[in-house]
Order: C-alpha cells, then sequence, then structure tokens
C-alpha cells in the first residue's frame, strides 16, 4: 500500500513508449529530468521512518514509530490532530501535505551507520522517500544525514545529542528538533549550583565515543563555570557491561559528584553500579555525595528502577509537561496506544509536523525550498514553548528540562518530574561557539 | 575457455549472466503490485549482493579450502574501507586508487596478523583472529578516531585537501566518487510496461570486479595451489610429516583471502563514501562465517548464495510492517485479515532476525551442503523427473 | 594499597561470572564435543527465570482509586499485587523483596530441562557433523530464542533488584585492618559461583557418574566399549551445563539489569575465556576466568590507563593473544582437542 507513491515512475510510464524501453536518467544525476529528487507528482507522497528496530534500542525505535504513525494519521486528517491544533503555524489542513496523501516506509538501523544508510538508501532509490527522518544515537543520524545531504533529500533527525549533529558534522539538508550536549549543560549548571553549591568535585565517566567526548566536554565546561573542579574525566569503553571497576576507584578519588555521561544500557548499568557501591549514601569533604546523568531517557530510566530516585538530568520534553501542546499530544498518544509517549516519540512526532508545515509554507517539496521555510523558522504551540529553526547551524532553540527521578512514582510512566524549565535564552549560544567549530552547512542539495 | 573446463565455464557463464542481469531478475514484479516489497533490484541492494559476494569468495577461499575458521575477516573490510575513504579524501575521488590501496593495505594487514595467528590451529587460530579483530574494533571506535572518526565512521568533508581534484563543487557540495568521470551514482532507469528497471554503474562497476574474483577464485580451487590447501585440510599433519613446510600455503591464503575483504571494503566505500567502525566488529566477521556455512562451505557458488541470502532478508524483511501486511491482506473479511497479520507480524520487521534465526537452522538441519545443496537436489529432482526411466543412473554431482 | 585491593576484589567477581558460564561452556566442549553458540542464550534465559519469577510475585489486581488520575486524566487504577493481599503486605513484600533467590529454585528445574530439549532434540543430530555447522544451527537457535524473549520483554533492561537485606555495601577492609567497602550482593556472587564450581568438580570427581564422564571425555570410544551408556549421561551433562548458565543468570540480574542481548555480549567474551583456559580444561575455564576478571580490573584502573591509554578496550584480547602464543593449548589444555 505504501508502494503506490511511485508518481515518479508514473509519469515515467505515461511518458515512455508502451513496451519499448526508454532510458531516462534518474536520482542521483545531475542531468535528471525530474526537478528534485523523488519529486512526488503522483496524488501521494512518502516519508521514510529509519529507526532501530532490533538491537539495544529497539524499544526507543518502536516508540517513535508509533509517534510517526499518529503524526500521518494527524496530517491525513484522522484522529483528533494532535498538535496540530495547537501548533502556531496553521497552513497544515489535515488534507495531506500540499493536498498529496502522507504515506511512509519503516526501516531498521539496528543503531549502526552501515545499516541505517543502507535502510535510507533504499527508501529513496526504491520507495521513492522525499524525507527521511529518525535515529536514535549520534552516530547513527550523522551518517543518515551525510547521505541524505548526498541523495538530496531531506533529513530530520530524530533522537540525537551529540554536538556534532549540528556541529562539525552539520549539512544543509539535516535538521535537528533535540537538543544538545551543550544545552545540557547550559541548563544543568544553574540548577545544579542552587542544589549542591560552588564547592564541588567532580569525577566523569564517559562512553568512549564522539557523542560522549562532546558531552563531557560541554558539562564539564558548565560546571568549572560554576566553580567546580573537575577531578578525573574517565573514559569507559563502549561495549562495558559492568562498570564496577570504573566506579570502584570514585570512592577514594576525593570527588563528591559523579557525573554519568552514558546513555542508555550504558547509562543503566553505570548508575545502577555506582549505587550498588554505596555511592548515594557516601559523605565526602562533609557534602552528601551527588550523582548527576545529564541526558535522561525515561524507556531507559526504567531499566534502572529505584536507582534512579533523586539523581538530576536534562530531557528533551516530558509528557506531565501542563501546556497546551504537550497535553494535546499526550492525550492523542495515549488513547491511541495506551500509555504516555517519550522524548524520543515527541522529537520525531514534532519533527514530521515541522517538515510538513515547511512543505505546506513553501508550496513545493524541493528539498531547497523546504530548506529555506525552515531557517530561522520561529514557530510555538510543539511542547517547549517559543521554538527558532536557527538558519545558521539547523538546530532548534527552545526550552530544556531539568528533572529529577521521582521518589514516590504513582505509575510505571512516572518515573522524572520537572524541576526546572531552563529558557531557551540561557541555553542559546552563538553558532561559532568553538565545542560547535569545524564543519559548513554546505549548500543544499536538491539532488537535480 | 579462460583456461577453464567445460563445468567451470558454464558455471562462470552462468553467474556472469546473473549478475549483469540483476537488474532484471531482482525486479520481478511491477512496481505498483503489492509484491513490490519484494523487489531487490535497487542500486544500494545490488551493490551490497555483489561486494558482499566478494567478501564471501575470499572468505572461502581460506576456509573452504584450508578449513581454518578466521572469526575476524571483518577487519580486513573495515580496513579496506578506511583506506579507500582516506584516498578519496587526500588523493581524488577516482575509485581506481582507493580500490588499489584499500587492496594492497588490507593485504599488508592480513599478513601481518596471518602471520601470528597462523601459528596456531583449530580453534586457537579462530580465537586469535577474533581478538585481533575485536582489538582493532575497540580501538577504531575510540582510540584511533583521529584516524577512523570513532562511531560517526569516517565521512568526506567539504574541506578535505584533495590533491587530484576540488575539495568542493562549485555549487558548494561534496564531490561524488567516479570511475575516470563516470559517476558511480548514476543510474539509468528503465520503465517497461509497468515495470522500472534501474542500471547503477557503480553496481556494473562491482559486478565486474565481482566475476573477475570468482574467475580467480575458479583458477585458485582448481590450481595446485589449491590442491595444497586442501590438502592442508584433509591431514596436516601428514603433510608435514612428508617434510613439506605448509605455513607458506596457508598464509598466501590467508593473505588473498584478506585482500578480497579489503576490496569488498575498498569497492564499499566507492559506492557510498563512509567507513564506520561497525564493519570491523565481530558480528561482521560472524556474518561472513554464517553467509559461506548458510551457502555452502568448500563450494564455490555458495558464499555468495549465502551472501545474497542473509542481505536479502535483512533489506527486505525488515521493512515490511504492519501497514504492508494490511495492505497485501485486506482482500480477506476483516477478522481473519487481523488474524493473518497477527500471525505474520512477529516475523516481519522488528522481528527480521526471528526469521532469519529459524532460516539459519532449517537449512543447517535439512540441507548439510548449505542452499548448493538445495539447489543441486532441486536439480536432480528436475532431471528425475525429466528421464524417469534411468533415474538410477542420476549420479551425485560434488558440491562444486 | 586499598586501590588495589579493591580492583583485585573486582576482579574476583567480574571473574565469577566469566567463570560461571566459561565452565559450562567447557562442559558442552569437553563431553560433547560441540560448539556451542547459544550458550550465552542460556545465561540469558537464566536471567529472565528471575525477572520471570519477579513479574509472577508481583502480580496484581487493580483497584479504580477515584481521587487519583493518571496520565491521561481518567481515574487511577491502583495495583495490589496477590501476593501482599494473600500474606499480608508485611510478609507479600519480603517475598516479593526476595523474588531472586526465589527464582533459583524455579531457575534450576527449568534449565536443566531446557537443556534436555535442546541436546535431545537439536544438538544430538550435530555431533557428527563439523564445527562450522554446529556454529550455524546453535547461532540461529541463539537468535532465536534472544528474539523470542525480546518479543514478550522488550528490548530495554528490566530492572530485578536483590532483596533489600543484601543491597548496600559492606566493609570487606576490617579483614585486612582497612576500609575497603563492597557491595554485598556482589560479594554473595562470588561465594555463590564458588560453591557451584566447587560442586561441580567435587561431582565429576568423587561421583562414580562423574568418574564415567571424565572418563567418557578423555576417550568416548572406549567408554562406549565398555557398553556404559555415555550418551544418557553426556545429555544429563547438558542439562547440568544448561542449569549453571542459567543460575549464573539468576544470580547475575540485581548486579546489572538483564536485557534480551545480554547472552550475545558475552558470548564472545567467555569463548576467549575457555580458550585461553585451555578446550576441555575445566580448571583452566575457571582459571582464565578469574585470571581475566582481575586483569580487566586492574586495566580500568587510571593509573594503567594514564600510562596506556584505551589499554582497557583491549586488555582480554591482548592477554588472550600473548597465552595463546606461548602456550599453544592456552593454559591447561589437552592435545589434540579442538585442534584440526
Amino acid at each position: 500500500m505504501s508502494k503506490s507513491a511511485f508518481s515518479r515512475r508514473g509519469v515515467l510510464k505515461s511518458g515512455a513508449l508502451a513496451g519499448t524501453g526508454l532510458a531516462l536518467p534518474t536520482i542521483f544525476t545531475a542531468s535528471s529530468a525530474a526537478a528534485f529528487t523523488n519529486d512526488p507528482t503522483g496524488s501521494s507522497v512518502t516519508l521514510g521512518f529509519n529507526v532501530p528496530q532490533t538491537g539495544p534500542y529497539a524499544d526507543e525505535g518502536a516508540d517513535e514509530l508509533r509517534a510517526y504513525q499518529l503524526a500521518v494519521e494527524h496530517l491525513n486528517g484522522g484522529g483528533d490532530g494532535g498538535m496540530m491544533n495547537t501548533f502556531s503555524s496553521k497552513e497544515l489542513q489535515g488534507n495531506g501535505i500540499l493536498g498529496k496523501e502522507v504515506k511512509f516506509v519503516t526501516g531498521d538501523t539496528q543503531t549502526k551507520s552501515d545499516a541505517a544508510r543502507a535502510s535510507a538508501k533504499s527508501m529513496i532509490e526504491k520507495d521513492g522517500a522525499v524525507m527521511i527522518t529518525g535515529g536514535s544515537s549520534s552516530g547513527v543520524a550523522i551518517a543518515v544525514q551525510g547521505l541524505c545531504q548526498e541523495a538530496g533529500v531531506i533529513f530530520m533527525a530524530g533522537l540525537t545529542h551529540s554536538n556534532d549533529t549540528t556541529g562539525k558534522d552539520k549539512k544543509a539538508n539535516g535538521f535537528r528538533h533535540f537538543f544538545n550536549g551543550y544545552m545540557s549543560g547550559a541548563a544543568l549548571a544553574p540548577v545544579l549550583k542552587n542544589l549542591y553549591g560552588t564547592d564541588r568535585n567532580a569525577y566523569h565517566l564517559t562512553a568512549d565515543y564522539t557523542w560522549g567526548w562532546t558531552q563531557e566536554e560541554s558539562i564539564a565546561a558548565a560546571t568549572e563555570a560554576l566553580g567546580w573542579n573537575t577531578v578525573e574525566k574517565v573514559r569507559t569503553p563502549l561495549a562495558a557491561t559492568d562498570f564496577s571497576s570504573y566506579i570502584a576507584p570514585v570512592l577514594n578519588s576525593g570527588a563528591d559528584v559523579l557525573v554519568l555521561n552514558h546513555y542508555g544500557g550504558n547509562m543503566v548499568n553505570s548508575l545502577t553500579n555506582a549505587v550498588q557501591f554505596g555511592l548515594r549514601e557516601k559523605v565526602v569533604n562533609g557534602k552528601n555525595f551527588e550523582i548527576v546523568v545529564p541526558l535522561y531517557s525515561r524507556l531507559m530510566a526504567k531499566g534502572a528502577g529505584a536507582n534512579v530516585k533523586g539523581i538530576h538530568g536534562s530531557t528533551n520534553w516530558h509528557w506531565s509537561l501542563q501546556d497546551e501542546g504537550s497535553q494535546a499530544f499526550v492525550r492523542s498518544f495515549g488513547t491511541k496506544y495506551g500509555f504516555p509517549p517519550s522524548q524520543a516519540a515527541h522529537t520525531v512526532y514534532c519533527q514530521t509536523l515541522l517538515y510538513a508545515d515547511a512543505v505546506q509554507r513553501a508550496g513545493s517539496f524541493n528539498p531547497c525550498a523546504v530548506v529555506e521555510a525552515l531557517e530561522d523558522y520561529e514557530f510555538d504551540g510543539l511542547g517547549n514553548g517559543k521554538t527558532l529553526y536557527r538558519g545558521e547551524d539547523h538546530q532548534c532553540f527552545k526550552d530544556v528540562l531539568v528533572v529529577r527521578g521521582k521518589e514516590n512514582p504513582t505509575s510505571e510512566f512516572d518515573l522524572l518530574e520537572v524541576v526546572e524549565v531552563t529558557p531557551a535564552a540561557q541555553v542559546t549560544y552563538p553558532a561559532d561557539h568553538p565545542m560547535f567549530a569545524g564543519g559548513a552547512l554546505g549548500s543544499c542539495n536538491s539532488g537535480a | 575457455m579462460f583456461g577453464l573446463d567445460n563445468k567451470d565455464t558454464r558455471m562462470l557463464l552462468v553467474v556472469a549472466v546473473l549478475t549483469l542481469c540483476a537488474p532484471f531478475i531482482l525486479n520481478p514484479f511491477p512496481t505498483d503490485s503489492a509484491m513490490a516489497q519484494f523487489n531487490a533490484g535497487y542500486p544500494d541492494l545490488m551493490q551490497r549482493f555483489v561486494i558482499f559476494g566478494i567478501f564471501a569468495i575470499g572468505f572461502n577461499i581460506l576456509f573452504g579450502l584450508t578449513g581454518y575458521l578466521s572469526f575476524g575477516h571483518a577487519a580486513f573490510l573495515g580496513v579496506g574501507s578506511y583506506s579507500a575513504v582516506w584516498m578519496f579524501k587526500l588523493l581524488s575521488m577516482n575509485v581506481v586508487p582507493a580500490i588499489l590501496l584499500s587492496v594492497v593495505i588490507s593485504g599488508l594487514f592480513a599478513l601481518l596478523i596471518g602471520f601470528v595467528s597462523l601459528r596456531r590451529s583449530g580453534i586457537y587460530f579462530s580465537i586469535l583472529t577474533l581478538a585481533f579483530a575485536q582489538m582493532s574494533f575497540n580501538l577504531a571506535y575510540s582510540v584511533l578516531t583521529p584516524i577512523t572518526n570513532g562511531e560517526t565512521g569516517l565521512q568526506l568533508t567539504l574541506d578535505d585537501p584533495r590533491i587530484l581534484g576540488v575539495s568542493a563543487t562549485a555549487d558548494g557540495s561534496i564531490p561524488v566518487t567516479s570511475l575516470f568521470g563516470l559517476e558511480m551514482r548514476s543510474t539509468f532507469e528503465m520503465a517497461v510496461g509497468p515495470w522500472a528497471f534501474q542500471f547503477n554503474a557503480g553496481y556494473y562497476l562491482c559486478a565486474l570486479i565481482l566475476l573477475a574474483a570468482f574467475y580467480l577464485s575458479i583458477r585458485i580451487f582448481r590450481s595446485p595451489f589449491g590442491m595444497m590447501l586442501r590438502a592442508v585440510k584433509s591431514n596436516q599433519q601428514r603433510m608435514n610429516y612428508t617434510g613439506l613446510n605448509t605455513k607458506p600455503y596457508t598464509l598466501a591464503a590467508f593473505v588473498i583471502s584478506g585482500m578480497y575483504a579489503g576490496l569488498a571494503g575498498g569497492l564499499m566505500a566507492s559506492m557510498d563514501p563512509l567507513a564506520g567502525a561497525e564493519r570491523m566488529q565481530w558480528t561482521a566477521s560472524g556474518e561472513v562465517v554464517l553467509m559461506t556455512i548458510l551457502g555452502g562451505a568448500g563450494t564455490l557458488i555458495g558464499p555468495v548464495l549465502g551472501a545474497g541470502f542473509i542481505k536479502y532478508f535483512e533489506n527486505i524483511f525488515s521493512k515490511i510492517n504492519d501497514h504492508v501486511l494490511h495492505g497485501w491482506f485486506s482482500f480477506m473479511p476483516d477478522g481473519l485479515e487481523d488474524f493473518v497479520v497477527f500471525i505474520i507480524h512477529p516475523f516481519i520487521g522488528k522481528g527480521w532476525h526471528l526469521t532469519l534465526g529459524i532460516l539459519f537452522m532449517l537449512v543447517v538441519v535439512f540441507l548439510p551442503g548449505g542452499l548448493v545443496e538445495g539447489g543441486q537436489r532441486i536439480a536432480k529432482w528436475v532431471k528425475g523427473r525429466k528421464n524417469k526411466d534411468d533415474s538410477t543412473s542420476a549420479t551425485k554431482t560434488p558440491a562444486e | 594499597m586499598d586501590a588495589i585491593l579493591l580492583q583485585i576484589l573486582n576482579g574476583l567477581d567480574k571473574g565469577s561470572a566469566y567463570a560461571l558460564i566459561a565452565l559450562g561452556l567447557t562442559l558442552i566442549f569437553g563431553t560433547l564435543g560441540v560448539v556451542n553458540f547459544a550458550h550465552g542464550a542460556l545465561f540469558m534465559i537464566g536471567a529472565f527465570c528471575a525477572v520471570t519469577v519477579q513479574r509472577l510475585l508481583s502480580l496484581s489486581y487493580e483497584v479504580v482509586d477515584e481521587t487519583q488520575k493518571d496520565f491521561l486524566g481518567n481515574p487511577l487504577k491502583v495495583k495490589t499485587s496477590y501476593v501482599e493481599s494473600w500474606f499480608g503486605p508485611e510478609m507479600g513484600g519480603a517475598i516479593i523483596d526476595w523474588a531472586v533467590p526465589i527464582a533459583i529454585i524455579f531457575a534450576i528445574p527449568i534449565m536443566i530441562l531446557i537443556g534436555f530439549v535442546m541436546e535431545r532434540g537439536l544438538i544430538k543430530h550435530f555431533y557428527k557433523r563439523e564445527h562450522a555447522d554446529q556454529i550455524l544451527v546453535t547461532f540461529g537457535l541463539a537468535i532465536v530464542l534472544q528474539e523470542v524473549i525480546k518479543y514478550f520483554y522488550g528490548a530495554n533492561p528490566i530492572q530485578t533488584a536483590s532483596p533489600e537485606a543484601l543491597s548496600g555495601v559492606a566493609n570487606v577492609g576490617a579483614l585486612f585492618g582497612t576500609e575497603i567497602f563492597y557491595p554485598v550482593w556482589r560479594i554473595v556472587y562470588f561465594f555463590f559461583s564458588v560453591v557451584i564450581i566447587g560442586g561441580i568438580f567435587s561431582f565429576l570427581q568423587f561421583t562414580t557418574f562423574g568418574m564415567v564422564v571424565r572418563a567418557g571425555m578423555a576417550d568416548r570410544e572406549t567408554v562406549g566399549l565398555l557398553g556404559i551408556n555415555i550418551d544418557r549421561r553426556f545429555t544429563i551433562m547438558f542439562g547440568i551445563a544448561a542449569a549453571v548458565a542459567g543460575l549464573a543468570g539468576v544470580m547475575y540480574t540485581p548486579i546489572n539489569s538483564p536485557n534480551y542481548h545480554m547472552g550475545m555480549d558475552f558470548l564472545v567474551l567467555s569463548f576467549v575465556v575457555v580458550v585461553v583456559g585451555g578446550m576441555g580444561s575445566l580448571p583452566g575455564a575457571v582459571l582464565a576466568g578469574f585470571m581475566l576478571g582481575i586483569l580487566e580490573a586492574f586495566a580500568s584502573m587510571n593509573e594503567v590507563k594514564s600510562i596506556l591509554p584505551g589499554i582497557d578496550q583491549i586488555i582480554i584480547y591482548v592477554v588472550a593473544i600473548i597465552i595463546l602464543l606461548t602456550r599453544p593449548r592456552g593454559l591447561m589444555g589437552r592435545k589434540g582437542v579442538m585442534e584440526e
């Protein structure tokens, strides 16, 4: 059913002399007959949802997929419309995008760059997808973003938190709604200062790859600006499952705060291990020992169970937010699936809506027109307050949530509570900030 | 022909026809039909078929002939990819130097690892190769990030200092890989009635290289060198007792198969200029082992079949979702439709691993010789039906 | 000094998981001559036995509480577990709290049964087949088992806590006159593994059954010629190996929240442990397990990492290479086992 989107081929067919082979250059070639890659000329348009369906992030991928399906339903006029009703732009009519019915294809990234690119390529080459979105790790997001730039389609990043996605690896065709490591640091620092004071010794455990490094750099910079001292930065192998041998030395290091720059399974295990070693009951330098998890994911935090109680971190969005947009989204998602959406689900839903709206406003699916429509676009009503899609690096600037593991959860979804909503201005940085330097957007590529 | 006997010539011709006509063969369903989901004739997947075919053919030269089971072959593929991407970054976007360098570098790397690992045999050899590959993977993922770009993978950027060529094209994009100006990504599309067939320059380059690699592998299998390797497999001790040092032979086989892997890696980077560390992980090494055994270890064509089989499942089955299922079965009454979708649901989309696991087991239980044996059985059955009278004379063809 | 003692302790504790898994693998290698890639999956299934027991114990009925609201604004459904309503909140709570130790009782028969079914139903047919075929079929089986667990339990880790009384830390340094705090459950895990390993060794050493199995490991054909039904005994050994892997998994759950791919994470490592220990040698497997655990712990010390950056990423493999190159058959391997 999602196959009938071959409008490009529909044109070929009608134009081709029946039966005889008419060769036309397409897709990647410079002299393409079409105006841009996968120009949807029929009655529908195909989007490609590329999420991890196998491997450790499969559950997050499944949640993203749910949100995508909800977004498609809303775009096509089904359901209760969700955040389309609260979105500041009223261009979307519930009749698809530019009157074309929205169809989609799905793929499995396996959280591997190669597999993710293979999957995205098949969507572009075989299914005629005009936009690719998804992903739940920065490595994959950056790899697929590069591919989409080359192929001339738009990439709307899913869950990717590394500074590099809109920093040194930014691309003109790629956009990120999710927040990043720098913003986590900037949002957390004032809260940490209020809670723990300015005289602290921090010990960093960091996943030994790009995302971990950028986050460690961001958090260390933000906390050192408060007057904190960084005792040690220890890198842990990605494949590590038992972090006990990295936690054990913390005990005698003189540090009184442990920062866990880990995500997903690594985060669950390192946090569990840290609590096991009694770090939370310790008193060092006359102060209570504290643990900080800069990037929280509710889905994953569940795996750490009671260990997250009272531990602070940041998150892009949380279902307990009381603004209109969040409420509308939680209502339609919860009614359809029976549980509240995760931050991954929220960000990909927003991205789909933002893309659809940009096309609508631009009046064209041409990637270059979409880029123009999204750049420096200001919007509201998608759950994060007033938001800006900055033109210089294609990063969204919006409020960031500082959250804490809840002491007395009332349900299995009620794990985190919002401590503070850090306003966008406080997490905004100049586009040429050194942590984001070294890359160039290049020019938009429409594949034409 | 080409110094091959009749049977081998026939097989080479069959492979040649299959690969060159792949855009037709792999796209049997009209584009708008529900079955189009099973079409595999798009450039990326076709490229993957032949590239992993080359990888598996190379692996089979070592494993099929000598019986040495390397569990770290993906390291050579990864090294090949990195070399090729560096060549694109530093020298030129032409794929020829990139592929040459990747073969040379991975050959050297294989020489080094083979020299050390081949001091042991059996499972001790397997674990040594596994250890080297895992070390390469772990280091590439983290400590060697300046060379490998770690998690993200090595990509081209707009400020690469390309000596022969430009850093960025006039319109501000990264230049694309090409063969003396023929862009690897250029695709010609042919529409025949409701069908659409895609002919991709990169695919045909890979296919031609596959044919050359396949031809070379036949020659190796049939050569005195190949005989010697087989002798090593059947009884290395006896070989040693005859006063013959087998190590140079096994090492040569190891290096050749490492170079095949490097070639595959170089081609992968040429088709899509990215090199990620995951290509070296043990699961990737395990995959080529599975491809070879699944297709039929020690046979010429088996590894290629195995590679195609696994890649097909990875890329086609993972993309089927419930929506697609509902589309297929929409002709059924509602209750029945939901039931059928419910039954099939665990095996498609995110469940493609499950399907693959079950198929592994079925193949190895019922077809001890791998997919090749399946083919032979079918051929025999067809033959048997053709001449029922003297079916007894049908001899069992050796698995090659 | 304290830091070193701490890492030795840590190494022993990590090593006990390696040793337990490697022990089971070697039992299967040694007795049946089968390369079992599904062994990690058995470890994982053991862990999910604990998860299941925990879930069964906390099975609950729902009472609608009009005073509280759920996330959609509907009345909240308050859950009360059956166990708590039957035994009273105190006793019931204690039973749920002790879910992991209770799971051991269930895991033993379940794992032995799974072992029997696996051996009789599948592995049996592969004794005479090539190692390559064994790898393919057991790898396929491992994927299937893993995906089945994923289908029912999802991909995210599931927390399975240790009993309240056994969580927290204890001062093990008191023995040496210093202060070294170490998690109680990890100490329990270490002693548990020592008991299991000791049990297996004495079983093989001091019982007639064990004697026959050892004889069979050394020379299967001759033992068969003596009219002893060695196959049946080997089936039982497969069941025992599965139970060892399963128990290692049950007890591991409070240390790290189990997920469906934890078996694969351990698989490669346990193969390295077995081979470093030497093929066919049970003491070798145990020794290698503890040794690699301790070396891994030392390699992750900051002092070591500052001299050799990234050494903790590769230590296991470096050690494996060094040992295999200096000792052709690992630490204590027997000649001719899996060498061809």
